[in-house]
């Protein structure tokens, strides 16, 4: 709904407005975490790789019209296979990170898309939280392989270009190359949501039935919504492994899962950018009321959560947007 | 008693009904005819507060429909027979009956003296009262649907099209109930294709097309002059 | 051999437990289209409740009743304030309505209570003889009185003036208007009935494993499971469902570790979703 009211409502007045808007975001992002304190540079960071995956869910969600609770298995999926490439092949590769990381992810998505073209909104939803508990499940008894309980620890790999030159990761050349990553992913997801194969995903979000009877394969597109969503899950799960340098159950569990919906929901859903700042906001919330409340700032971030479906069911660009549209 | 002025409706996003007047009075039957499709349903469906309303207003009693929730309408005397009956499937004949019969202000003697006056008009339902409303026929189903509105004791019942699909048997059945309900003082909106069956029971006729009214006469008048029923009906 | 019996037991006690809480959900999610995500949630509250009732009164029953009561008027009094002004929305905003629920719950919990283990105590000691083996009487007797419940609960939709309210309205909800059945109150009455049904189910089941704020979500998992493999919607297939997937856990167990036997569940319901959507004990498929 949204990305079409763009496209159709003052084309090239509203396109520059929105470029400058980007161009001044990005610049902030490179400008300003380094001059940070370090424990605020690493928020950023953070919130940078919680918005991507929150922002692959939104390719699900926001324009395809399926809710999954599962992307917990696809952010964990790509944790650890980063984990795997980290702690198998010496010395640790930041490519090979990467590559072990998607394709985990990717072939998890696989199997999910499978049924997602099977099961309709709820019975997908179910069954996408259910998978993720399968996976929570095998890691965490699989003590051998991915270390339990604990998790497993690795050292962040160098940051190497072609072979040529190759540095340590410091934490500002770190959030940097995950800006990058992060600024990419969302250029190219947006790309792909305005292209024709975005629109029939939002035609089938509106009205299946009807997609389906003008002639639409449904469930390819399904399938290749799914594992879009997955590999850019999987990719923020290696961003993440990389930042933290360890894997850990607790990510796979449905939890994670349900704090990207949340974060869906609070930033506007079917808005790519919206993603980005509920997860922004709701790490600040959580950020600024731990310190008063330790883990009960859930409370009141549950019920900000509950009253913004009731009442801002557009999440906060929604809202900003209909109030500087009028 | 029931009055429509000029009522405009959508139903999903087309615009079905145009500035449609219908009154009923107290003890009326007043028919509703026109042809598949021109809004006879969504008439019904507005009273009933289930199509969105843009214009116009519907009183019931001087009171306006408005700000009635759709559970109030029983309480006021308004009883509906969908087109498609909705007989409660899973519910016995009798369970569909309690539906209406256990509302609140109802004795345990007015319940059984009610049941006992359906159960005469309609002594199939009696045999079939712990049948599940599924395993009923057409007819059967049509005559619970109808059984179910009076338990009601409405002041007015919405019939819609109750005639559709039985056999000429049962059409007599229903023409029989019909002439029952008007001698209890039941009034009667009648939407129905079958005109004859309109023109007999009914005192007045709206005819309408494509969501408007285009004619109202008297039954006696529409008897003599055929024409009218020729132009919008085709029959 | 001895094993199999004790599991089949396990399966059996475990599965009338996961029963109540499954009709619950499935009566919610039949008649109003709603998947409460916060219903295991809800069962920990109540708990959490009925071990504080305990403490005060020293009765099993009195904390039985007390936790059901409570968190029926607590269910009626989140369905008005969260549920009721979703009505008519994608149905995708009352999961996540829910959902949001359920956060709040578990941590008002652990605000309330801490994170230290409640104890339920059993309301009745020893074991029984069956053979040669020994069984808890007590698991025997929460068996049993699930199954009351439920029984309850069937009489009263069979034969209660509300209970054909419920149904008529579960099967129709616009002809249950136009009958003069106000439904918002019908809603509000089920999902009070749902939360008082899951809030006994955690009181039962306290005495098995403690009373702890995350012992919620594995019931709310597997509650999901059930009653989609019986059925959504469909109360006798919820509990033929719960025994069911309960005995093949419970004999699972045998073989792997309990964590593991739980995928067994996962299974049922991936190869149901993929066969049989409708549910696997639903005569005919529609």
């Amino acid at each position: 709904m949204s990305a079409t009211a763009i496209s159709t409502a003052q084309p090239r007045a509203h396109a520059t407005g929105y470029w400058t808007a980007f161009a001044i975001v990005v610049a902030a992002l490179v400008v300003v975490p380094p001059m940070l304190p370090p424990f605020w540079q690493r928020f950023v960071t953070e919130i940078l790789i919680w918005g991507l995956l929150a922002m692959s869910s939104d390719i699900l969600i926001g324009y395809t019209g399926m809710v999954s609770f599962g992307h917990s298995a696809f952010f964990g999926l790509g944790m650890y296979g980063a984990a795997a490439a980290l702690l198998t092949v010496k010395p640790p590769s930041l490519l090979l990170a990467l590559l072990y990381g998607l394709v985990a992810a990717g072939a998890v998505s696989v199997f999910v898309a499978f049924f997602a073209t099977r099961l309709r909104d709820i019975y997908f939803a179910i069954s996408t939280l259910v998978f993720s508990q399968i996976f929570y499940v095998i890691i965490f008894t699989w003590t051998d392989v991915t270390g339990g309980e604990n998790g497993l620890t690795f050292r962040q790999p160098r940051l190497s270009i072609l072979g040529l030159w190759s540095d340590v990761f410091t934490p500002t050349t770190f959030h940097w190359f995950v800006l990058t990553v992060v600024v990419l992913s969302y250029l190219l997801v947006r790309r792909i949501t305005q292209s024709p194969f975005g629109m029939v995903l939002q035609s089938i979000r509106e009205n299946e039935p009807r997609t389906r009877a003008i002639g639409y394969h449904v469930e390819r597109y399904k399938i290749v919504a799914v594992m879009l969503s997955g590999l850019f899950a999987g990719l923020a799960g290696v961003l993440y492994a990389m930042q933290n340098k360890f894997a850990a159950p607790d990510f796979v569990f449905f939890v994670v899962s349900g704090e990207v919906v949340i974060f869906n929901v609070m930033g506007g859903m079917g808005t790519l950018v919206g993603p980005f700042a509920g997860a922004a906001f709701f790490l600040l919330l959580r950020e600024s009321l731990s310190r008063f409340m330790t883990e009960y700032y859930l409370i009141p971030v549950g019920i900000i959560f509950i009253i913004m479906i009731i009442f801002l069911p557009q999440g906060l660009l929604g809202f900003l947007r209909r109030r500087l549209n009028s | 008693m029931l009055v429509l002025e000029n009522v405009d409706a959508h139903y999903g996003k087309s615009h079905v009904l145009h500035g449609v007047s219908i009154e009923v009075r107290a003890g009326e039957v007043v028919g509703l005819l026109g042809r598949n499709g021109v809004g006879k349903t969504t008439t019904l469906k507005a009273i009933m507060g289930m199509a969105r309303r843009s214009g116009g207003r519907i009183t019931f009693e001087g009171r306006d429909l408005q700000g009635v929730p759709p559970h109030g309408l029983a309480a006021l005397g308004i009883a509906w027979v969908p087109e498609e009956r909705r007989i409660f499937k899973l519910l016995t004949v009798l369970e569909n009956l309690r539906t209406g019969l256990d509302r609140s202000g109802m004795t345990s003697t007015r319940r059984d003296a009610l049941l006992d006056k359906v159960y005469a008009y309609f002594p199939i339902l009696r045999e079939r009262r712990n049948q599940a409303g599924g395993t009923l026929s057409g007819g059967e189903q049509q005559m619970l649907a109808i059984a179910r509105a009076m338990v009601l004791e409405p002041k007015i019942i919405l019939l819609d099209e109750p005639t559709e699909g039985l056999m000429p048997r049962m059409v007599a059945q229903i023409q029989e109930i019909v002439h029952a309900l008007h001698r209890d003082g039941v009034a009667i909106l009648l939407v129905e294709q079958n005109v004859p069956l309109t023109l007999d029971a009914a005192g007045r006729v709206y005819v309408m097309e494509k969501g408007t009214v285009r004619h109202h006469a008297s039954a006696a008048e529409l008897r003599a002059d055929q024409r009218v029923i020729h132009e919008y009906l085709g029959v | 051999m001895d094993q199999i019996v004790i599991q089949t037991l396990h399966g059996l006690v475990n599965g009338m437990v996961l029963a109540m809480v499954a009709s619950g959900l499935t009566l919610i999610f039949g008649i109003m289209d709603i998947v409460n995500f916060a219903h295991g949630d809800l069962l920990m509250l109540g708990a959490f409740v009925g071990a504080t009732v305990l403490g005060m009164t020293g009765s099993y029953w009195l904390a039985l009743l007390g936790a059901a009561i409570v968190i029926a008027i607590l269910g009626a009094l989140l369905q008005v304030t969260t549920l009721r002004p979703l009505i008519g929305r994608d149905p995708l905003t009352t999961i996540l309505a829910t959902f949001g629920v359920s956060l709040v719950v578990q941590k008002y919990a652990l605000w309330q209570w801490g994170p230290s283990v409640r104890q339920i105590s059993e309301p009745v000691h020893g074991d029984f003889n069956l053979f040669y083996l020994q069984y808890p009487w007590y698991r025997i007797v929460t068996a049993l009185l699930a199954g009351l419940i439920i029984t309850a609960l069937w009489l009263f939709l069979k034969y209660g003036k509300y209970g054909i309210w419920i149904r008529a309205t579960t099967q129709d909800r616009v002809m249950a208007q136009a009958m003069g059945i106000p439904v918002p109150l019908v809603y509000t009455a089920v999902f009070a009935i749902g939360s008082g049904m899951a809030a006994a189910s955690g009181v039962l089941f306290g005495p098995f494993a403690g009373v702890t704020q995350t012992m919620g979500f594995d019931f709310t998992l597997r509650a999901f499971i059930v009653v989609v493999v019986g059925g959504m919607g469909n109360l006798g297939g919820s509990i033929l469902a719960s025994i069911f997937v309960s005995l093949l856990e419970s004999y699972a167990a045998i073989m792997v570790s309990p964590a593991q036997a739980v995928i067994v569940s996962f299974v049922v319901l991936v190869l149901t979703m993929l066969f049989r959507p409708t549910g696997l004990f639903v005569p005919t498929p529609k």
